[in-house]
């Protein structure tokens, strides 16, 4: 091992150096964050990566991966395994030849998301074996152990990280040794694959069999280990929640669970009953201490105001204390907003200048919601803008349904939205809709990522792009009308008032690019139009 | 350096260039083959909101975050964030603000960020040579003089 082996990752750069290290045939994803660098940086150390239109998509291609017998990892946060969770519940049914990982980056503490579920809850419903790095070293010991678990027993592995592993730098050192990745081939299985009722039975059982031997084989796993100390307080932690522990308890026994999923229930029992008082500190739903607590060991948790936020070392001091005295409030910082000269802003004006009732979408624009604008009404999920906006017209009084727009980013249109301007066409209300795309060429919250309608791949190389126009012709919607909200600021706003005013269904498209990568765009636009003409002049 | 960790944390705003400079401090310390965790949350970030860094380094780190009021430093490049951030400081830690360094002499005022460091460099255990090297690496070469100019500014402002 030489010097070089030795980085300072994040943990989201050491699960892209493990899928690389692993030979990784291909790494898809959607980008959303704590997750997104871990495919930027697989391609730009030389792994082959794809952002898909969605989790879904990426989740199946990556399974696609897999039945070839191929190493997949599959990229996406918390709520994108939402998103995936069709393809992800019957992709343990029908196993994988080669390796499936399946990554998602949970948010404790809502750094950048609309909620803060607990993605480990999904690897008891899909039943999915799952494991949880403390930091970047484990991020990239654990990437490989679950490429080792998936190919052993055929079976899809949930790899769940937080956002404070996902974005911490530590030491990492890289492991000699991983097996060659086995070269792509198809095999037929037929019975094992196509999950028609007869064939799913069969598959269920078979599920469950190997989650049996895999707990079995979880109770002696290194993955697990305790760190003995004085038996008056035993600590179970997994995450990021160890390392508070081993902060503010430095004498306590600990059990470290890493695998903690299909959980090693006779290890855990065993060192409850060695120390006098056993507590599990976790962050977010207490997940670990009800599974532990449902298999007959007596232990103690936090209490329920720890459910919320992340976990730090003054926090985990007051659970082992049993403190629940109020905590000191957390001093305001100053709240992101939309750039200065942002086009969105101009939207959000004309929004309000007609007294629009908005549907919002996830993305930048949602800070449309902050004063001084104060422009969304609603922001659910990736693509609920248009079905919640459909609704909202469906039943309010026709004065009030003439006010509702739906507004939603370029990327997050491809992402959900397009199954709700086919709702529009298929189910319009009675007073029409208006749909506002805002396209300014880019995915820009999670930091300028690439989408199928930039017409760039994940590398911001040329493809095929979709056209939003087109796309809704071809669904039927005959008002299409695209204008720039930064150039024509009066222009946007008649066009607004027009299509509320028409009782027809109405898509604008609000087109202009991102501000912060405007010279960026324009790179790559010339070196687009240089590859067309040095095609051309080679027939 | 010797058993004892130190806690560091740089603070600012979106596009100031927190991020970059925690950067160049994990990298001195990991260079001089410590344990090191540096931990922030973006996202939000470059949409002009509040940012931060945690960063730890000594012989073994657990914790990537700095516990509160445990900060032996706090190196704040946006003036409005100090009282944000004060309550991170240990009683006898060092704030660290834009004061510290004469701006109107900075080659650049983008690299305000690298002077406060300069001026943290200051305390801490490592050559100057191997901040040179980590802020060189973190920067694309036409920045680089502009930035090793801020750092010695601030180095030399005590």
């Amino acid at each position: 091992m030489n010097v070089s082996d030795r980085m300072l990752l994040s943990g989201d750069e050491a699960v892209a150096r493990a899928a690389l290290d692993a030979g990784v045939a291909l790494g898809t994803g959607y980008p959303g964050t704590p997750a997104t660098e871990i495919l930027e940086h697989f391609s730009e150390i030389g792994g082959r990566a794809k952002w898909a239109p969605n989790e879904k998509v990426a989740l199946e291609v990556a399974l696609g991966v897999a039945f070839a017998g191929a190493r997949a990892i599959a990229v996406m946060k918390h709520v994108g395994l939402n998103v995936a969770a069709d393809p992800l519940f019957t992709s343990t049914y029908t196993g994988v030849t080669g390796a499936l990982v399946v990554m998602s980056g949970d948010d404790p503490g809502i750094a950048s998301s609309q909620n803060e579920q607990d993605s480990r809850h999904y690897a008891v419903a899909a039943g999915i074996p799952m494991l949880e790095p403390a930091d970047s070293q484990e991020a990239y010991d654990l990437t490989l152990r679950a490429i080792e678990i998936s190919e052993r027993w055929n079976i899809p592995v949930l790899l769940r990280m937080t956002t404070r592993v996902c974005h911490s730098r530590t030491v990492v050192r890289r492991r000699a040794g991983v097996t060659a990745a086995p070269a792509p081939h198809f095999e037929r299985d037929i019975r094992g694959r196509v999950m028609i009722p007869a064939y799913a039975r069969t598959a269920h059982r078979k599920l469950r069999r190997k989650l049996a031997e895999i707990q079995a084989w979880n109770e002696s796993c290194s993955l697990n280990r305790v760190e003995a100390g004085e038996p008056a307080l035993g600590i179970i932690a997994s995450g990021v929640s160890y390392m508070h522990v081993r902060e503010v308890a430095p004498r306590a026994s600990v059990l470290k669970l890493a695998f903690t999923y299909p959980l090693p229930v006779e290890k855990i029992r065993a060192f409850a009953s060695g120390v006098e008082r056993c507590l599990v500190v976790e962050e977010g739903d207490p997940y670990l201490a009800e599974a532990i607590r449902g298999a007959g060991v007596d232990v103690q948790s936090k209490a329920e105001m720890f459910r919320f936020g992340e976990l730090d070392a003054d926090r985990v001091a007051r659970i082992i204390a049993g403190d629940t005295s109020p905590e000191p409030p957390a001093v305001p910082g100053k709240p992101p907003q939309l750039c200065a000269g942002c086009s969105h802003r101009y939207v959000f004006e004309a929004f309000r200048k007609l007294d629009c009732i908005v549907a919002g979408d996830i993305g930048c624009y949602t800070l449309g919601v902050l004063p001084p604008l104060e422009a969304v009404d609603a922001c659910v999920c990736m693509g609920a803008s248009i079905g919640v906006g459909l609704g909202l017209r469906h039943v309010l009084p026709p004065q009030q349904a003439r006010r509702v727009v739906s507004v939603i980013g370029d990327g997050t249109f491809v992402h959900s939205g397009i199954t709700g301007l086919v709702e529009m066409t298929y189910n319009p209300p009675p007073t029409g809709h208006v749909v506002v795309i805002l396209d300014n060429a880019t995915t820009a919250m999670t930091g300028h990522q690439e989408n199928p309608s930039t017409g760039r791949t994940l590398e911001h190389d040329p493809t095929g792009k979709l056209s939003f126009e087109e796309l809704a012709r071809a669904l039927g919607i005959a008002d299409v009308v695209v204008c720039d909200p930064a150039l024509d600021k009066a222009g946007f706003e008649r066009v607004l008032g027009e299509c509320l005013a028409n009782g027809r269904i109405n898509l604008i498209i609000a087109r202009h690019p991102c501000l912060l990568i405007a010279g960026t765009l324009r790179e790559y636009e010339r070196a687009a139009m240089q590859c067309c003409e040095a095609l051309a002049e080679d027939p | 350096m010797n058993d004892r960790v130190v806690n560091v944390i740089l603070a600012g705003l979106g596009g100031q260039g927190v991020l970059k400079a925690s950067e160049i401090v994990s990298t001195v310390a990991f260079r001089a083959g410590l344990d090191v965790k540096q931990s922030e949350l973006h996202g939000m970030s470059q949409r002009g909101g509040s940012v931060s860094s945690d960063i730890r380094f000594g012989r073994e780190i657990f914790s990537p975050m700095v516990p509160p009021g445990e900060a032996d430093f706090l190196v704040v490049v946006a003036p409005d964030q100090v009282e944000v951030h004060r309550h991170q400081l240990r009683p006898c830690g060092v704030l660290i603000t834009p004061d510290a360094v004469d701006a109107t002499k900075l080659a650049s005022r983008r690299s305000s960020n690298v002077a406060l460091l300069g001026v943290l460099s200051h305390h801490l255990d490592f050559p100057e040579e191997a901040w040179l090297e980590a802020i060189r690496a973190a920067f694309a070469e036409k920045l680089h003089a502009a930035n090793l100019q801020a750092f010695a500014l601030g180095r030399a402002s005590r």
